[in-house]
């Protein structure tokens, strides 16, 4: 075990923000704080840094069960919400819908690009923003759930469970995506023009969750956090998470690498945190707000969350030709300080820079969370398990 | 020929012709008569004959207004492409996608603020950003009532 100067438990951080005593600072504000003060200065001022991003993450989905809602019994066999299918190959009406899920009848890219109006992501916006959407359930009919069928109108009020249980957010680093051939191409990250044109970036940089704590000191399963606008929880690591990725001598990943697990309380959120999208030629999805607070529990975190944008190498890569057949190139790395600067030169060509993800939001998110800490609204929690990191 | 050297006078317009006019030559009357240049961004005539065209006009100023009441004189409905287009404001997210596609940075990142600026001056109402919009936040009014 590393030994340090300065050494604070969760449960004396939780003691100061319950007396409105802890010190919170934004990840924005605190990489200035390390900066003008030095890590072990910081470490024993600050005690809580909040992070936040506000970004397209497909990976995500509303676990819900719809009751009883008539006699008699029913145990779904299929479910639509606003005619998104959700699987429903679960106990009697557990149901979960996936962000990415198209409208049943979509004509997905038959008329390419695709428009994607509605999907899974925009059915989980709208019941967040408290509208009603048609719920149908087919059933084949059993001795103890004898009905077949159910065609209502709910609202997320009348569902006795939704939860927003999404299995990889927060990427930790990601790439930054081009394209080489000669015609234009709808991606996941957005559109590409031909010929090196633009690169698409996401993350919110330096103020980005899993940047400030690239190693994994303080986030774990059970770590709480701002999820949607409301309360989550980190349930561990994420699908394809990357534990042991090339990292700088900051411990920041040269590549996709961290991702998280996250799970929250729907009726606690807010639409301006959870937004349904439609990405032209790829597909639905949904933008989430995520804030994870991290403890200043000694000097060596406190020197991670002084992380700046000029750290963060961001990986290039084609999505032309190079990602749709899995070949692994990285044409070089950017950092999102020239990539924040709305032009960088990749392969001796200056290239027009574009975010897929809001800054302003994300900073807001951040924000927002130092807010209910200082109010003493939000307590930290100890992890039960760090996630795995080398 | 007047040689008051005025700031180059520069407009997006959107013309509206009845199907009457819509084979007559009337666009290169702003060249000859008025000395302006033209920038056609968009034309489309429908079945139906009617004409729609989108135009950057740049001169003299006088020159322009003249240009535009001359249109207006022949039945071609003059409008702002401005008016033609909008932003919801309480929708957009400011992520950035839309200045990917517009070709001509009407949307572009304020690199300060990282919020999306729109000039409705510098846009021509092409409508990529409506697609591409993952919030569907950009509308534009669409020819023959959406037709």
């Amino acid at each position: 075990m590393a030994s340090f100067k300065v050494n604070k438990t969760i449960a004396e951080i939780n003691e100061r923000i319950r007396q409105g005593k802890a010190v919170v600072l934004n990840a924005e504000e605190m990489t200035e704080a390390v900066r003008r003060m030095g890590k072990e200065k910081a470490a024993r001022e600050i005690d809580v840094v909040t992070t936040g991003t506000f970004s397209p993450m497909c990976s995500s989905g509303l676990l819900f069960n719809i009751g009883q809602q008539d006699p008699p019994t029913l145990k779904t066999a299929k479910v639509w919400m606003n005619d998104v299918p959700a699987y429903a190959g679960l106990a009697a009406v557990d149901s979960y819908l996936g962000a990415t899920e198209p409208t049943e009848d979509d004509p997905l890219n038959k008329v390419y690009p695709g428009r994607f109006k509605y999907g899974g992501g925009h059915v989980i916006e709208d019941l967040v923003r408290g509208k009603a959407v048609h719920l149908r359930a087919e059933a084949y009919g059993t001795d103890c759930y004898p009905r077949k069928s159910l065609d209502k109108k709910i609202t997320l009020s009348e569902l006795p469970y939704a939860h927003l249980l999404n299995p990889r957010n927060c990427y930790q680093n990601y790439n930054a995506a081009v394209n080489l051939t000669s015609r234009i191409i709808y991606t996941y990250m957005g559109p590409l023009k031909p010929n090196l044109r633009n690169v698409n970036f996401a993350t919110a940089g330096r103020i980005s969750p899993l940047f400030n704590d690239p190693l994994f000191r303080t986030i774990g399963l059970g770590t709480r956090i701002f999820l949607g606008g409301g309360t989550g929880y980190v349930l561990g690591a994420g699908t394809q998470h990357v534990a042991a990725p090339k990292r700088t001598e900051r411990g920041l990943p040269l590549s996709p690498a961290g991702t998280l697990m996250l799970k929250g309380d729907l009726k606690g959120m807010n639409p301006r945190y959870l937004r349904g999208l439609s990405f032209l030629g790829y597909g639905c999805s949904l933008a989430v707000g995520v804030g994870i607070p991290i403890p200043i529990l000694n000097e060596e975190i406190a020197w991670f969350t002084g992380v700046d944008d000029s750290d963060i190498q961001m990986p290039v890569k084609d999505y032309g030709h190079d990602y749709p057949n899995c070949l692994p190139r990285v044409i070089q790395h950017v950092t999102y300080e020239d990539l924040k600067s709305g032009e960088v030169e990749i392969m001796g060509k200056k290239v027009e820079t574009v975010p897929m993800t809001s800054y302003p939001l994300s900073l807001e998110v951040a924000n927002t969370l130092k807010s209910w800490i200082e109010k003493g609204e939000f307590l930290l929690t100890e992890p039960v398990e760090l996630l795995p990191s080398a | 020929m007047s040689e008051q050297q005025t700031k180059v006078y520069r407009k997006n317009i959107h013309l509206t012709f009845p199907p009457e006019i819509s084979g007559k030559p009337i666009v290169s009357d702003l060249v000859r008569r008025y000395d302006l240049t033209v920038n056609i961004l968009k034309a489309q005539i429908t079945p139906r004959k009617e004409g729609y065209l989108t135009l950057e006009i740049s001169g003299v100023e006088d020159n322009c207004l003249k240009g535009i009441a001359y249109l207006r004189e022949q039945d071609v409905t003059v409008t702002d492409v401005s008016q033609r287009i909008s932003r919801d404001e309480e929708s957009c997210m400011h992520c950035g996608m839309c200045t990917a596609i517009c070709p001509t940075s009407a949307l572009a990142m304020d690199l300060e603020k990282r919020l999306v600026v729109f000039d409705k001056e510098r846009c021509t109402a092409c409508g990529l950003c409506t697609r591409v919009c993952p919030v569907g936040a950009m509308n534009v009014e669409v020819e023959n009532g959406g037709l």
